[in-house]
């Protein structure tokens, strides 16, 4: 077998006479699914997929710098680069291709027209230095994505500079503690978190130097309130919960949580990457939150892209709303400004460079005039419809992990595949057999071999029908002792289970150029 | 509502299947004091495409785009020109529309996409590895920072008057909340800065962008060595990627971490973001780094794939003990990225980046005729600085009136300071007609 300089086999194991023996096809590729090299492999030197003017004849003007003399990189005509994006773009999963019930990630249909929309010059020609005068319909949009964004939550203030969710906890882990020192109150070292929340929750409290301390759920899936009470004291800053909760389920002690934590003067922050069970029915502000993050990315459907980019605005109470980060949007006589220094104002800091992901900002806002108020209500109320649907579905089959009703997510354990050999894992692979992405595999944490269905509410009833049909066989099937089939799968995909690792023991991050083959004679 | 597929009679049967009366009834668990009882008011009900199309038209009339006027605006975000093939290929569904491939076998797409960016960068930057891409440059300048102070077990950066402001604040914003030292120099706009003399036994890093914000290119293998040698490391902050098309590379210098922005390739303006935050690193840091990386392996048949690896650094595994909280990267835009950057090929990207830097250089020279204006630098890229005899900000807001976007005033990103400067960037998108008109207008604008 030929070998790639990384010691990796560079072509598929033979069989016989020239057919290969995994897909017993001459060339390896199997129909519409074509087996696309690395482009650094379609390379021809000189050949490139631009034509551009002549560089016009000035001597260099590089000071002290050396120009490169190469840097390394392939030449591919257009067509070929088409045809391998192309390529590989049909190796991809994807929700305009099918159902996506990934949990906590919200993959709901994302619309065309708001990819039309961000393309319009007046957003995506628009540099973020541009004189404010000639910018003023992009500060409206972000005033009236901010207005949007505070009705929905009822809050008092936002900041539409972070990047992600993540990137948003950061934002308003800082803002609790600025007005914590700005109180003088430096006694305040530890963050509260559930044992159920994203693993971005406790990282990002750790990484703003405070120390995690986790909350034991109750036998329902839900913050124990006495175990709360006994860990609040004078040395808490906050608590990050995530509501609806990583289970599904909301947090029917909310407002007594909220109440508690105000009580040892800390402040609440709400994960709300599960804000798509309640947006338009509930507001954030009325459960007593301080501070919350927004994925755009989830909610208001802006493409997830196969791993961002987000958009993670964050709404601050009154307490807090003095703590944001620059740059914000304000009213001015002529017009909208823009405050962009910290230093300006009471503004903590600054998140990233220029305003927040513009182009997120108007895909969002064209998903929330879509929808309306009425829409809100709708989709919110279909997500949850929806959820409980599977959720009554495969129940008899399944081991649901808590009591309905739940919101806009369904969470299994695995105790309906004891004994049976078969794991969360084989039957999330035997899933993508059938045609499905799977759902969310082993997380939240609390429960064993955990599936997390997340349906949302751009599903139809068929889709719904026909994925809870497929898994109801699949969990006969496993019981029935046919481990075999799903330690196997999946078969029909283009790279069936990877090596992860032999991945991560000797990595291999990059291509690099094969060893001119006299070189290794010589060696 | 027609991104809505269920009808009012599937709504009936399926809360039948769940033993609810309403779908209110589903909520029961919220207290019902936060209940709202019908749709949120002060909001507009739903649109139809026609409406919003022109709703959110007239918000873009209302602004200039770039493209439409004669413009010369840099300091971190670059008019280039994206071949259409680029947005064809990202709006591709399959792209489009996936989640972060934690299933691999059905994510194959995405991660040998994210290989080969990884690989481009590695060649762009000179640098052994790079990661599947950070927020922006500025987040990936914080980032390379804090990783140095988890390599060198020190707690104090030296951030160069040359390295971009917005890099600086997202960069001292962190020291302030994480827990580390930023010592922040003044603006440098003509260099002269004596870094290597600040470095002491507490720091971890020597920040410098190349080219530094005010457009001067410089070769820092004197300094990252002399970094080296006191045990820190030095950063290398690159705003405008295209430029390593043309200048030695930092990892030639001898850079420890490369942070970049690459919106250069592939990316519009957009206002500022979404970006892709570009990180690489010496080999023998690869376990410290932030972010997301994928990783060649072989599947059950022995087939090469790709994974997303080494992922014990990250938050969902190591939860408070990751790396860093990070946790989306900038997939798309660092397709976009990739795409652009495959179809320049190697002897693209050289002519492109020669063909900035010579009609910079004709800029260069046009806007030194004019009187009363000098220009700061003697090596650049495609930006350099001008000194005005007015405030520049007064300039740009005329020049505006008379229809050019002519730079960006130093003020803008130092409030109060160096009022007479102004930020050229020229690419090839400004013809000889914008030059010259650009030279024109502030002649008369200076009058």
């Amino acid at each position: 077998m030929s070998m790639n300089n990384q010691g990796r086999p560079s072509a598929i194991p033979a069989g016989s006479a020239g057919f290969d023996g995994v897909t017993g096809t001459v060339t390896g590729n199997r129909g519409l699914q074509i087996e696309e090299p690395l482009i650094f492999e379609q390379d021809s030197a000189g050949r490139t997929g631009v034509d551009l003017p002549d560089v016009p004849k000035v001597a260099t003007r590089l000071g002290a710098v050396k120009p490169r003399a190469k840097v390394g990189l392939p030449g591919l005509a257009e067509p070929q680069v088409v045809r391998h994006y192309t390529r590989l773009s049909q190796k991809n999963y994807a929700i305009d291709s099918g159902f996506y019930p990934l949990g906590s990630c919200t993959m709901k249909h994302n619309p065309r027209l708001n990819e039309k929309m961000a393309r319009l010059p007046g957003f995506s020609d628009v540099h973020p230095m541009q004189p404010v005068s000639t910018v003023q319909g992009a500060l409206e949009l972000m005033d009236q994505l901010a207005y949007w964004l505070k009705t929905l939550t009822g809050m008092a203030a936002v900041t539409l500079a972070p990047a992600a969710g993540a990137h948003g906890e950061m934002c308003g882990i800082m803002a609790i503690r600025a007005a914590h020192e700005a109180k003088g109150d430096s006694g305040r070292t530890k963050i509260l978190v559930p044992e159920s929340a994203h693993g971005t929750n406790p990282a990002t409290a750790a990484a703003c130097g405070y120390s995690v301390d986790a909350i034991p759920a109750t036998a329902d899936g839900r913050v124990d309130l006495e175990a709360l009470k006994a860990k609040l004291g004078p040395d808490v800053a906050g608590l990050m919960l995530t509501n609806p909760n990583t289970c599904g389920l909301f947090e029917r002690d909310i407002v007594a949580i909220a109440e508690a934590v105000h009580a040892a003067g800390a402040y609440f922050y709400c994960d709300g990457a599960n804000f798509n069970a309640i947006v338009g029915r509930v507001r954030p502000a009325d459960l007593g939150i301080d501070v919350m993050h927004i994925n755009l990315h989830k909610t208001f459907s802006t493409p997830h892209g196969g791993g961002g980019p987000g958009s993670g605005p964050v709404v601050f109470a009154e307490s807090l709303a003095p703590y944001i980060p620059v740059p914000y949007v304000t009213h001015g006589r002529g017009g909208f400004a823009l405050v962009e220094n910290a230093g300006e104002g009471p503004a903590f800091g600054r998140m990233k460079a220029f305003h927040g992901q513009m182009g997120m900002f108007v895909r969002a806002l064209s998903y929330m005039l879509s929808h309306g108020a009425d829409g809100l209500w709708q989709a919110s109320g279909d997500a949850v419809l929806n959820a409980n649907y599977v959720m009554a579905r495969l129940e008899d089959v399944m081991t649901a992990s808590f009591e309905g009703p739940c919101m806009h997510e369904c969470l299994f354990d695995d105790r309906f595949l004891k004994g049976t050999g078969v794991t969360t894992l084989d039957m999330a692979k035997a899933l993508i057999d059938e045609g499905f992405h799977p759902m969310t595999m082993y997380f939240p944490l609390v429960v064993h071999g955990a599936l997390l269905i997340e349906p949302t509410e751009t599903e139809s009833k068929a889709s719904l029908d026909q994925f809870v049909d497929a898994l109801r066989a699949l969990a006969e099937r496993a019981k029935s002792g046919d481990v075999a089939y799903f330690q196997a799968a999946p078969r029909l995909t283009p790279r069936r289970r990877l090596d992860e690792t032999a991945a991560a023991r000797k990595p291999v991050l990059r291509w690099t150029p094969p060893v001119p083959a006299e070189a290794l004679a010589a060696d | 509502m027609r991104y809505l597929p269920l009808t009012e009679a599937d709504r009936q049967s399926m809360l039948e299947a769940v033993r609810a009366t309403s779908v209110e009834d589903l909520f029961r668990d919220v207290p019902k004091s936060a209940r709202l009882a019908g749709p949120i008011g002060g909001l507009p009900n739903h649109m139809g495409e026609l409406e919003v199309e022109r709703l959110l038209g007239s918000l873009a009339a209302k602004n200039v785009p770039a493209g439409s006027v004669p413009s010369f605006l840099g300091a971190g975000a670059y008019r280039h020109h994206v071949p259409a093939t680029v947005d064809h290929l990202v709006q591709r569904g399959e792209f489009l529309t996936a989640y972060t491939p934690y299933q691999p076998e059905v994510s194959q797409g995405t991660l040998q996409v994210l290989f080969e960016f990884q690989t481009q960068v590695a060649l762009l930057t000179g640098m052994d590895v790079a990661n599947a891409s950070m927020y922006d440059g500025a987040t990936s300048c914080a980032e390379a920072v804090m990783m140095a102070n988890r390599v060198t077990r020190r707690k104090k950066a030296i951030l160069s008057g040359g390295l971009h402001p917005h890099y600086r604040d997202v960069t001292t914003t962190d020291a302030r909340f994480i827990g580390f030292e930023a010592v922040a120099l003044p603006a440098a706009p003509t260099g002269g800065e004596d870094l290597l003399a600040l470095v002491d036994d507490k720091t971890s890093c020597v920040v410098v962008q190349n080219p530094d914000v005010f457009g001067h290119v410089r070769d820092y293998t004197d300094l990252a060595a002399a970094c080296q040698a006191k045990g820190a490391l030095l950063i290398v902050v690159v705003t405008e990627a295209l430029s390593l098309g043309l200048l030695t590379p930092p990892g030639d210098m001898g850079a420890d971490i490369v942070a970049a922005e690459g919106q250069s390739f592939g990316n519009a303006l957009n206002f500022g973001g979404p970006y892709v935050g570009l990180f690489a690193v010496k080999d023998k840091y690869v376990r410290q780094m932030p972010g997301r990386l994928c990783g060649e392996t072989v599947d059950a048949d022995g087939r090469r794939g790709f994974v997303l690896t080494l992922s014990t650094r990250e938050q969902h595994i190591r939860r408070e003990k990751a790396t860093s909280n990070i946790c989306t990267n900038s997939g798309l835009c660092a397709l976009a990225f990739s795409i652009h950057v495959s179809l320049l090929g190697e002897a693209g990207i050289t002519q492109l980046a020669q063909l900035n830097h010579a009609k910079a250089v004709q800029m260069a020279d046009k806007l030194a005729a004019v009187p009363g204006v000098q220009v700061l630098n003697d090596g650049f890229f495609n930006e350099f600085t001008v000194k005005l005899p007015k405030p520049a900000a007064a300039v740009v807001e005329e020049l505006a009136r008379r229809r050019i976007l002519g730079g960006v005033p130093v003020s803008r990103l130092y409030p109060g300071e160096m009022e007479d400067l102004l930020l050229v960037a020229v690419t090839e998108t400004n013809t000889d007609a914008d030059m010259d008109a650009f030279a024109a207008a502030l002649t008369e604008v200076l009058a």
